[in-house]
């Protein structure tokens, strides 16, 4: 198993940085498009629950089938895999988004609003530190999600360490199959890791180092 | 008067009619009655108005609207000869004071940033929102070094809406508007801040509406008592002309109702 790694290294190293370009570039963008869409969407009850009904139905569409369905219009590659980790991400961030912006204490934001805040200060100074955890959990989430969806990217020639996965799969090389499984762990391991950390910073940062 | 009339400060002078309400009739979605109905009233600068009634009687509902949180269907509302109606809600709020039952801190900011949120919005510099906040300490009779960098969630619910009231008071609002702000307070801790409230107002001269549904606090706190029911004013005056003169039947047996209790027994030292 060492001597595959020995002598394949290289090519796992490969599979790994793209595996990770996948996920660097999906979470970015990702993020944002949810940011975006929820600070759109909040006020309408009505128009949250619908986009988010939607994201829900393309969320359970298999992931080997969203491929599927974009491969004629977007062809296969990178960026159609990147489109549907960014569509499946939409349901998981934008959800947690809404959920953590609507648990917010209502008595707390009449006293904001009471004070003179303007809709933008009463969402960046009141309603989204108070809704980080919420969001943050989503954000945890999606970033886990997508580091194992993505490897089934490498249907599409996505690369990635799908590639090492489904080569080990068609030609039954167990060490194959055991790489890629402990790269793809050892990511989310890492990533959990990182977020962690990343969290407790922006928690201090907001002050609820008291109350966490 | 031009918009500089109401200064970010609230600063504004030479009026003697703080509030008036002219019209204002209000009914709110899917109610089938009138939230408020009708009502004509005129506050003068530096008065202590407390508004009673029981829930649903349109008390809350007038008094949010004076910050605009609610707008009339009908009528107009007048801050120091102003309408309300044509200035920026954001400023407008900004100069009144606002302290709610729920007292509403910012669970995620310290005391001292709790109180300084105005002064901060408004861009005062440093030294002069320290100087400020300590100042408000003083006058919520609370230690500053003790309890400036602590959080929300560690002090008592008395001890929260002294802040919660030093908030309000920030930017020394030329109104204040109170929801019933001592509602879940328990008693001894609730006569304390009624005391302090007094002498805050007393020393202030700021025009105070206290929204109340305690007949007592309603006739200790309040210069002038307004009784409403059914979105209706009842009667309009001071406790003393209310004690002695009940306009109708419900005013009448709202004071019998607190009869037993000891403030309005031994004339409430009105």
């Amino acid at each position: 198993m060492f001597a595959y790694f020995t002598k394949y290294y290289a090519k796992l190293l490969t599979a790994l940085l793209e595996h990770l370009q996948i996920v660097g570039v999906t979470l970015l963008i990702s993020i944002i498009l949810a940011a975006i869409i929820t600070i759109l969407i909040q006020k309408s009850e009505l128009i949250t629950n619908f986009v988010i009904q939607i994201f829900s139905v393309v969320y359970s569409i298999p992931s080997l089938a969203l491929f599927a369905m974009l491969i004629p219009v977007m062809g296969i590659g990178r960026k159609t895999a990147i489109l549907v980790l960014v569509l499946y991400n939409q349901f998981l961030l934008l959800r947690n988004n809404i959920a953590g912006l609507k648990g917010v204490d209502n008595a707390i934001v009449e006293a904001a609003v009471g004070m003179g805040m303007t809709a933008w200060q009463v969402l960046y100074k009141v309603k989204l530190p108070l809704a980080l955890p919420v969001i943050m959990a989503g954000i945890h989430l999606s970033v886990i999600s997508t580091i194992g969806i993505a490897t089934i990217a490498a249907t599409i020639h996505a690369g990635g360490i799908g590639t090492i996965l489904f080569d080990g799969l068609r030609t039954m090389n167990t060490y194959k199959i055991i790489w890629g499984t402990i790269l793809c762990a050892g990511i989310a391991g890492f990533a959990d890791l990182l977020l962690r950390i990343l969290e407790n910073i922006l928690y201090k940062k907001v002050g609820f180092q008291n109350e966490l | 008067m031009s918009d500089e009339s109401i200064t970010t400060e609230g600063k504004i002078k030479n009026m003697s009619i703080a509030v008036e309400f002219l019209n204002i009739s209000k009914r709110f979605p899917n109610a089938n009655y009138n939230a408020l109905e009708d009502v004509n009233l005129s506050i003068k600068e530096g008065e202590l108005i407390t508004i009673l009634g029981t829930s649903g009687c349109g008390k809350t509902t007038l008094l949010k609207m004076v910050n605009r949180i609610f707008d009339p269907d009908s009528g107009e509302i007048r801050l120091f000869g102003k309408d309300i109606k044509e200035m920026d809600s954001v400023k407008l709020r900004r100069g009144i004071g606002y302290v709610i039952q729920q007292i509403g801190l910012f669970p995620h900011m310290t005391i001292y940033n709790n109180i300084a949120t105005v002064p901060k919005i408004l861009g005062w510099d440093k030294k002069r929102i320290s100087d400020r906040v300590e100042e408000l300490f003083q006058l919520v009779n609370l230690d500053s070094v003790e309890f400036k960098s602590r959080y929300p969630a560690q002090l008592s619910g008395g001890q929260q809406q002294r802040i919660g009231l030093a908030r309000a008071l920030a930017v020394d609002p030329d109104v204040m508007l109170f929801d019933e702000p001592f509602g879940a307070i328990d008693a001894i801790n609730r006569e304390n801040l009624q005391d302090e409230l007094l002498r805050i107002h007393e020393k202030s001269k700021k025009t105070f509406l206290f929204v109340t549904h305690d007949i007592n606090e309603a006739f200790k706190l309040g210069t002038r008592v307004l009784i409403m029911d059914k979105g209706q004013v009842k009667q309009f005056g001071t406790p003393r002309e209310i004690l002695n003169n009940p306009a109708d039947e419900f005013v009448t047996a709202l004071i019998k109702s607190a009869e037993k209790q000891y403030f309005v027994q031994d004339g409430g030292g009105i």
